[in-house]
């Protein structure tokens, strides 16, 4: 039973959101299920942040259920290099965000569900939760071979994964989310999930990757909304709370003070990218110039989502000293991004010698360092 | 500023007599509770190690990932620490103690163990408060009180300074949302939720507001728009000020600015400005418009502009010519690559349409519409951004009349095209008639372009444009 947000239940929200005692009707105690509106995934993760920032779980825990529209979802210590192809994300426009919680990479589209489960730090506990959503798949259709693994995931058929599991433990509060994949466009998950940049060396935590199926393919009957609702109810049902989900709007200021400045931060370039742990390329460029191959090594250190240290082995005199300098003196410290490598690479071409062969090479030599990044 | 220094001893209480706080008096009277306030940590106080706690679900190692503070940085109570990652939990670390970091127990990537030491911590001979960046003056506070209050049963963080200006304002800190570390209430916290109860207007951001571009150039009504100024109300409580200056460092994209523009100012440039009258273009548009989008492709004036200036450099070639570093010799370019000013999140690009000698005006409008999704979305290529022999911008699109373009090197001249305005104009019987006008501003290397030949140019590209027939005479 989904409640659509009137004005009454907004104040009533608000109440609760800022205050533990909500005193209004009794179903406020043990549990909360919030439902998003929107298929933002920056907006979706900063509700959660705001949530494990503001909220007092003490007397009441919470479940955030929400969907977002086509992203890669990577953890807070991993490098988006190693993990997906960020260069086809780019040309499907599919978002690239990093969350707040450690663990694995994930693609997220609507055919995909999250639930974020909150407690307090000393509630935490992981399996309890993902007990309950096995349980509530069962409740819905009793033939359903899934089961919690010790690595946290559900696996569908003894085989195939269906969920994966992060989680975030702050002072006071802690949240626990996992996903669910009920339709998910798995071509997609799988060409955008493989990364085609060769030689990163890095200890940012890695992706394990393994075999999914959609709920869908094993019950054509089931749907994102059926699967929210059933795992709504053995929520209520385990915390003795009315099955009622409140639907809010991670837009809202006045009713989530304060969001608007975090969805901000997890889109900025300092966050998704700078925040990779560093790491190092030792890669071969293939240049096809001329009729004849050029192998060039390339050796790079990237800290901070910046180049700190760049190496270019050309054949000698294939450009000239002076702009070859310029060009990494410009690489270096700037950051392991396309777009502004490129900006400064093409500006540096107007203000050295004019030759056709020149600009040629030195395009070339661009293009296939942009192609790194 | 008062500096004390606290020597080091066992007992806290026997310290007090000595010290004085100059603008404080009062604290000589309340000896036992006096609080020494000091502005730079010093080295006296008890060191604790702080030990890495509970993780829960029996975890006993994690991974230290992130270090928020370095040895030698002051942290308060609930500060965040460092980033530790067990089992696809990623665990903030938060101080237990006010202090200054002395020692880090490991490096990022290490493990490191519950209950075994994570970072030592020298501690504030003042226990249990947090000091404040600025030195100011504070009532005495007795042992029990503590930085964070239990209201209704929320911690609320904040500065005993904090926390007096929201007692004096009758604010319940309870309803303010902390905007500080660990969502401790700043001062800015208080202030805002003042200024929603006042209604009172808060100085502007730093950041100024740049409007995005316009899809495509669209005329600007008769009536020049009053574009209304925000005017502040009157306030009925002074607010504080309290914006401070920002640095930065230059970003990649205006580092590339500054190299081009920098390299620009060593050419000598003249401007040349003209008025055009588009009414007869407008109508053209009009009626191609449509045929345009059932080929897919949004027509704008841009693509007119681009083919009349590429018929001018037919007939012109020195302004599509490139002046060597010596200045010994000139290269007229055989493409009339012809740049788009473009301007996005990032800053200024300039894309270009190649070959614009042979392209057709639905050609370019075609190539025009990829350079601009390409750009929106930051995808232009190294190709699509070199090889520029001319440029134009269409600042019009924003606003403005006249404009004095810089030329980008290594090209020889460039055109600012202003908005179109409608305004009134004579025809040939005299009689006034409404015209749509744009202005044009050319800009050229006066090392090998004079003035009449730019004023030739113009006068051509600006019959073409005026009389979109007559291109059809020499459109190849």
């Amino acid at each position: 039973m989904v409640l659509q947000p009137s004005l009454k239940n907004c104040l009533w929200l608000a109440c609760v959101l800022r205050t533990p005692k909500a005193g209004f009707r009794s179903t406020a105690s043990g549990g909360l299920i919030i439902q998003s509106v929107s298929n933002d995934v920056y907006q979706n993760l900063a509700v959660e942040d705001w949530i494990h920032d503001h909220m007092d779980l003490e007397k009441r825990q919470v479940l955030f259920l929400w969907r977002n529209s086509p992203a890669v979802v990577i953890g807070r210590h991993q490098n988006p290099w190693q993990e997906c192809n960020l260069r086809l994300l780019r040309q499907k426009n599919i978002k690239l965000a990093r969350r707040r919680s450690g663990g694995g990479t994930v693609y997220h589209d609507l055919g995909n569900i999250n639930l974020t489960f909150f407690t307090t730090r000393k509630k935490y506990e992981r399996m309890e939760n993902l007990k309950l959503v096995v349980k509530a798949l069962k409740a819905l259709r009793p033939q359903l071979d899934v089961h919690v693994t010790d690595r946290y995931d559900i696996l569908l058929d003894r085989h195939y994964k269906i969920s994966g599991t992060a989680a975030k433990l702050g002072r006071t509060s802690a949240y626990h989310h996992c996903t669910l994949l009920c339709n998910a466009d798995k071509f997609v998950l799988s060409s955008v999930l493989k990364s085609p940049y060769k030689g990163l060396k890095s200890n940012a935590t890695p992706s394990v990757p393994a075999s999914v199926k959609n709920l869908f393919e094993e019950d054509p009957s089931l749907t994102s909304e059926m699967l929210l609702d059933a795992i709504a109810k053995e929520y209520a049902t385990q915390h003795q709370i009315d099955h009622h989900i409140t639907l809010i709007n991670p837009a809202d200021e006045t009713l989530l003070p304060g969001i608007n400045n975090k969805t901000k931060e997890l889109q900025t370039w300092e966050w998704v990218y700078g925040k990779t742990p560093k790491f190092s390329i030792s890669t071969c460029l293939n240049m096809a110039y001329k009729d004849s191959v050029l192998e060039v090594k390339v050796n790079m250190d990237v800290k901070h989502g910046r180049i700190e240290v760049c190496n270019i082995d050309l054949p000698k005199q294939w450009l000239p000293p002076a702009l070859y300098s310029e060009l990494i003196r410009s690489l270096t410290g700037s950051k392991f991004c396309p777009n502004e490598t490129t900006a400064r690479v093409t500006t540096l071409l107007r203000v050295c010698p004019q030759d056709d062969e020149l600009h040629s090479r030195w395009n070339l030599l661009c293009e296939n360092m942009i192609m790194l990044m | 500023v008062c500096i004390h220094r606290v020597r080091s001893c066992s007992s806290i209480h026997s310290v007090k007599s000595k010290y004085v706080c100059v603008f404080d008096k009062s604290a000589l009277k309340f000896s036992h509770q006096q609080r020494l306030l000091r502005t730079s940590p010093v080295s006296c106080g008890q060191i604790v190690q702080f030990k890495l706690s509970d993780i829960g679900e029996g975890i006993t190692e994690v991974t230290v990932k992130e270090w928020y503070i370095k040895e030698g940085d002051s942290v308060s109570q609930f500060d965040s620490i460092c980033e530790v990652q067990s089992d696809k939990a990623s665990v903030t670390i938060t101080s237990r103690y006010d202090g200054v970091i002395r020692k880090l127990h490991y490096s990022i990537d290490e493990i490191a163990f519950v209950g075994k030491p994570l970072v030592d911590i020298e501690i504030d001979a003042s226990k249990g408060v947090a000091s404040e960046e600025d030195v100011v003056e504070t009532p005495p506070m007795s042992h029990e009180e503590h930085t964070h209050q239990e209201i209704k049963g929320h911690k609320t963080l904040a500065t005993p300074a904090v926390r007096r200006l929201a007692m004096e304002n009758n604010i319940k800190l309870s309803e303010v949302v902390g905007t500080g570390k660990d969502n401790r209430i700043l001062k800015e916290d208080i202030l805002n939720y003042l200024a929603k109860q006042t209604g009172a207007i808060l100085p502007p951001s730093p950041k100024a507001e740049i409007i995005p571009p316009l899809p495509k150039p669209e005329t600007v009504p008769a009536a020049p728009k009053d574009k209304a100024r925000k005017i502040p109300v009157p306030v009925s409580r002074p607010i504080e000020f309290s914006g401070k200056d920002k640095t930065e460092p230059v970003t990649g994209f205006q580092k590339a600015m500054v190299k081009t523009m920098s390299a620009a100012l060593k050419i000598p440039h003249f401007g040349y400005c003209d008025e055009i009258d588009l009414t007869q273009l407008v109508q053209l548009r009009e009626e191609l418009k449509p045929l345009a989008e059932i080929r897919g492709v949004k027509l704008s004036f841009m693509p007119f502009f681009i083919k009349a200036a590429s018929l001018g450099l037919l007939q012109y070639p020195i302004l599509n010519a490139s002046l060597d570093e010596n200045c010994q010799s000139v290269t007229y370019k055989a493409s009339h690559n012809i740049g788009v000013a473009m301007d996005t999140e990032q800053g200024l690009i300039v894309p270009n349409v190649k070959n614009v000698q042979v392209c057709s005006v639905f050609d370019i409008a075609a190539e025009l519409n990829r350079l601009q999704s390409l750009g929106s979305a930051g995808q232009l290529g190294t190709s699509d951004l070199t090889g520029g022999t001319f440029t134009l911008s269409n600042i019009g699109t924003i606003g403005g009349t006249y404009a004095k373009p810089v030329i980008l090197p290594p090209e020889v001249a460039i055109g600012a095209l202003g908005k179109i305005q409608v305004l009134p104009r004579f025809n040939g019987k005299g009689e006034v008639f409404k015209a749509q006008i744009m202005n044009v501003s050319w800009s050229a290397d006066h090392r090998v372009i004079d003035g009449a030949t730019m004023a030739r140019f113009s006068n051509l590209w600006k019959s073409y444009l005026e009389n979109p027939a007559s291109m059809l005479l020499d459109l190849k």
